[in-house]
Parts: C-alpha cells; sequence; structure tokens
C-alpha cells in the first residue's frame, strides 16, 4: 500500500518524515518520471539532447510545446517533468545568464549557471507555502576553451556533471543503453544517430503511441551555439534509429523461438 | 596652489607580452583619483606612468586586472574609487575559475557608463587570462573595446603618431618594454602637463614586474 507510506509527514515541504526523508521532494521526482524520456548525451566536441515528446492527439500541430530551450546562445536545455514548471525555469536560468553576460561581458560558465539554477530550484523545496518544482532538466554547453559541459539538475536541488544522462519514464533503460556507448571517442555527427536511437529504443508503443523526436545540439559543429538539429541531419538519424530498433526486434523474436 | 601631476600611460600588447602605459592626471588639490588597480600574480601588464604623491597604485593577489586611469581634469571632485576588486574576487571564487580581463573590464565600463554625467574618466584595462593571453581594453566613456594598445591623458595627444607607426604586433617583452618607454619619454618630453619618473609593469602569466625608471635615465630624443 504505496499512499501509506507518506502517512502525514507528506503534506508539505517544511517537514522531515522519521526516517529522514522530505516526501514532496521525493513526490516531485515521481512527477518527472511520469513523464516521457529525455536524454542528454556529451561528446568529445559537443552536446546532442533527444526529447521523445508523446502526441496526445492528432489535432496537435506539430512542434508545438518544444520541450528543448535555448538559454543563451551557447546553452541548451532539455526537460522532463511538469512542462509549466519547466518553462518558469527555463525563463529564471535565462535572466540569470542574462545578467553575468551584462555584468561580466563574456558566456556565464555552465557549471556557474547549473549552480544558480539549483539553488532556485532547492529555494522552493524548503517551505510549506510553495511546492518543489516538478521537473528535471538537463543543460548542455560548449566552449572552446572548457570543451563540451553536461549538467542534470532535479527537483531536489542537487546538480550533477555528466558524461551522458535521461530523465523521464525510460530512464533506467536509457542509461543502460547510453552506458554502451563510447562517447568519449565520438563527434557529434555520430552521436546524433545514437541519440535517436536510443530515444526510439526506449519508447514504449504499447502504452504510448505516436511520438515526436526533437534533437538538438551544441558543439563545434555549430560553432558553440545551441540550434535545433538541421532537417537533413534529422532525417538521416531518424532513418537510422528505425533500422537499428527493427534488427532488434528481429532478433528478440528470432531468439524467443529458438528457446520456445 | 595646486600640484599638477600628469602620466602618460599608453597599453600595448605582443602576443606573449603585454605592455601598458597609462596616463593619468590627478589633481592633488581634490585630492582623489587614485586607481585602484588590481594585479594578481596572473596578470600581465606594463604599466609605466609618472608618480605622483597623491596618486596610489595597490596591487592584490587574486585579481585578474589591471586599471589604469585616464585624466580628470575638471576641477569636480571625481571620485573613481573603482572597487570591483572585490567584485571580482567573489565572482572568481563562485565561478571557481581565474577573472577574466573581460570582466574586470567590464565592470570598469558599467561604472564608467553608469556615472558618464558625474565622472570623467578614460580607464584602460589590461591583463593577462589563461584564455586569451594578454589584453588591452579601453573603455572611454562606456565604450568598451579590446585593442592592441591604448593611450591615455593629457600627454597621449603627441605621441599618437609614434605609436601608430611604431606598434607592431609580435613584439618580444624587451621591445614592447622598450616602445613603452620611448613613447612615455616623447609624451614626457613634449607635453608641458607631464615629466617625472616613468613606472613600469609588466605582467605576464607568472609574475609582476615594477620598474621605476628616473627622468635622468629616460631616453632622449632630437630636441633634448
Amino acid at each position: 500500500m504505496v499512499w501509506l507510506i507518506g502517512l502525514g509527514y507528506d503534506l508539505s515541504a517544511s517537514t522531515f518524515s522519521p526516517d529522514g526523508r522530505v516526501f514532496q521532494v521525493e513526490y516531485a521526482i515521481k512527477a518527472v518520471e511520469n513523464s516521457s524520456t529525455a536524454i542528454g548525451i556529451r561528446c568529445k566536441d559537443g552536446v546532442v539532447f533527444g526529447v521523445e515528446k508523446l502526441i496526445l492527439s492528432k489535432l496537435y500541430e506539430e512542434g508545438s510545446n518544444k520541450r528543448i530551450f535555448n538559454i543563451d546562445r551557447h546553452v541548451g536545455m532539455a526537460v522532463a517533468g511538469l512542462l509549466a514548471d519547466a518553462r518558469s525555469l527555463a525563463e529564471v536560468a535565462r535572466e540569470e545568464a542574462s545578467n553575468f553576460r551584462s555584468n561580466y561581458g563574456h558566456d556565464i560558465p555552465l557549471k556557474h549557471l547549473s549552480d544558480r539554477v539549483a539553488m532556485y530550484v532547492h529555494a522552493y523545496t524548503l517551505y510549506s507555502a510553495v511546492r518543489p518544482f516538478g521537473c528535471s532538466f538537463i543543460l548542455g554547453s560548449y566552449d572552446k576553451d572548457d570543451g563540451p559541459q553536461l549538467y542534470m539538475v532535479d527537483p531536489s536541488g542537487i546538480s550533477y556533471g555528466y558524461w551522458g544522462c535521461a530523465i523521464g519514464k525510460a530512464k533506467q533503460a536509457a542509461k543502460t543503453e547510453i552506458e554502451k556507448l563510447q562517447m568519449k571517442d565520438m563527434t557529434c555527427r555520430e552521436l546524433v544517430k545514437e541519440v535517436a536511437k536510443i530515444i526510439y529504443i526506449v519508447h514504449d508503443e504499447v502504452k504510448d503511441k505516436a511520438f515526436e523526436l526533437e534533437l538538438s545540439w551544441v558543439g563545434e559543429v555549430t560553432n558553440g551555439r545551441h540550434e535545433f538539429v538541421p532537417k537533413d541531419v534529422k532525417e538521416e538519424a531518424e532513418k537510422y534509429a528505425k533500422e537499428k530498433k527493427n534488427n532488434r526486434r528481429v532478433y528478440r523474436t528470432t531468439v524467443q523461438t529458438v528457446f520456445s | 596652489k595646486a600640484n599638477f601631476a600628469h602620466e602618460v600611460n599608453i597599453a600595448g600588447n605582443c602576443p606573449i607580452w603585454q605592455c601598458s602605459l597609462c596616463s593619468l592626471s590627478c589633481e592633488s588639490l581634490d585630492m582623489l583619483l587614485t586607481g585602484i588597480y588590481d594585479c594578481c600574480e596572473r596578470t600581465w601588464e606594463d604599466q609605466t606612468l609618472l608618480h605622483d604623491k597623491s596618486y596610489d597604485m595597490r596591487k592584490r593577489m587574486m585579481t585578474c586586472f589591471c586599471c589604469s586611469f585616464g585624466l580628470c581634469i575638471t576641477p569636480r571632485l571625481d571620485c573613481n574609487q573603482l572597487t570591483e576588486r572585490k567584485i571580482l574576487l567573489f565572482v572568481s571564487l563562485e565561478i571557481d575559475e581565474d577573472p577574466q580581463v573581460r570582466s574586470a573590464a567590464t565592470l570598469v565600463k558599467n561604472i564608467s557608463y553608469k556615472y558618464k554625467e558625474e565622472l570623467s574618466a578614460h580607464l584602460i584595462v589590461a591583463g593577462w587570462d589563461r584564455r586569451d593571453g594578454g589584453q588591452v581594453f579601453a573603455t572611454l566613456g562606456g565604450l568598451l573595446t579590446r585593442q592592441p594598445f591604448a593611450i591615455g591623458g593629457s600627454g597621449s595627444s603627441y605621441v599618437y603618431g609614434f605609436v601608430d607607426a611604431e606598434y607592431r604586433r609580435g613584439m618580444t617583452k624587451e621591445e614592447c618594454q622598450k616602445f613603452v618607454v620611448n613613447t612615455l619619454a616623447l609624451a614626457m618630453n613634449r607635453d608641458g602637463s607631464s615629466g617625472g619618473v616613468a613606472y613600469i609593469v609588466t605582467i605576464d602569466e607568472h609574475s609582476t614586474d615594477e620598474k621605476v625608471i628616473l627622468g635622468n635615465d629616460l631616453p632622449t630624443f632630437f630636441d633634448q
């Protein structure tokens, strides 16, 4: 009986439970796990984001409700969780980056930006008057001196640096796939195809029908600017992904027939 | 009676070494204006200025820029107490890396622009950081530009032609210092408001060196 676990200590973010957990923050993390997957992978010359955007209705316009945001010229943010919360955090991140540039004259270093936004997210986990943000996001940037960087911030207000990370409902499966990659030796162009492949693989066709793939990158290939992947590259990546996914399916059915 | 002391500053840039001479005039009657300079162990800059007893140059450890003063000849109280050294220190602690010269220059520029009506100064910010090496930024009136070299002050108008003709990219440290001293000597010679000693600061990746060249030891030119 999962819903008995909280039992009075989960009513506000300002209360600890006897075993030392803040349930509201954990529930916020669960909210992220209800949304579809987003992954970010860092390679030797850039960062690639891939988001599986579920299409709930055929009437939706294509490309609406994007889940990848541009924070500054050189920073991209992929989100999972409550999209409205994510949008307001994107706005916060944009303001931070803009103020930094205005005061200090250069691009905000990604570590600093993710620290600042993580502090902001953390502030909402301290009081009973507000609820924590129900979204995780992945920030990525490329700088010619510092190289590519990738940070993830979760609703508890922690930010970690990664080589590859996944958030959302299929994050475990995606993480397994990411671990198989040799990302430190790959370039962005190769990585784009792999990212598309991973999204196609972790997409659950039974539960969720249609989805749209959002791909973006920032790296040497774009001269340090964060951009959505151009149409031709995206189509090539999707073709590769579908092929790989079909091959996998064939392999799986062959194995099943052997054992049955 | 007011005492005037003028200093000629020029900031010059070579890929490895960067020289800057700063020109500064302060009216000791009003007693202010001291540039706040923060050169840290990692800044690189050559600064020549004629010393004035009311002029104060402080060196601090952590920051990465050297701020040189432009001229303030108006008798108003121009309060150019630039305290960015603390700001720059805090920023570099937060972002966990050494401050860039550009950051320092932007901070100076923001103050220059904000108090444009009250202040009258041309500040040259120069230093060394690991990204772009030696850099010189001029912040006249709130405009920030990166230049290979910059000059300012009352005596600087006499040497514009000289620096334009003589500056070359890729000078070595010794050539740069010689260039700087020559410029200063020429300016000090011609400008009635300049004179005294030349104070040269050389900043590179590892250290900051200061040198004072007395008036008698300056190179002499045609009409001396």
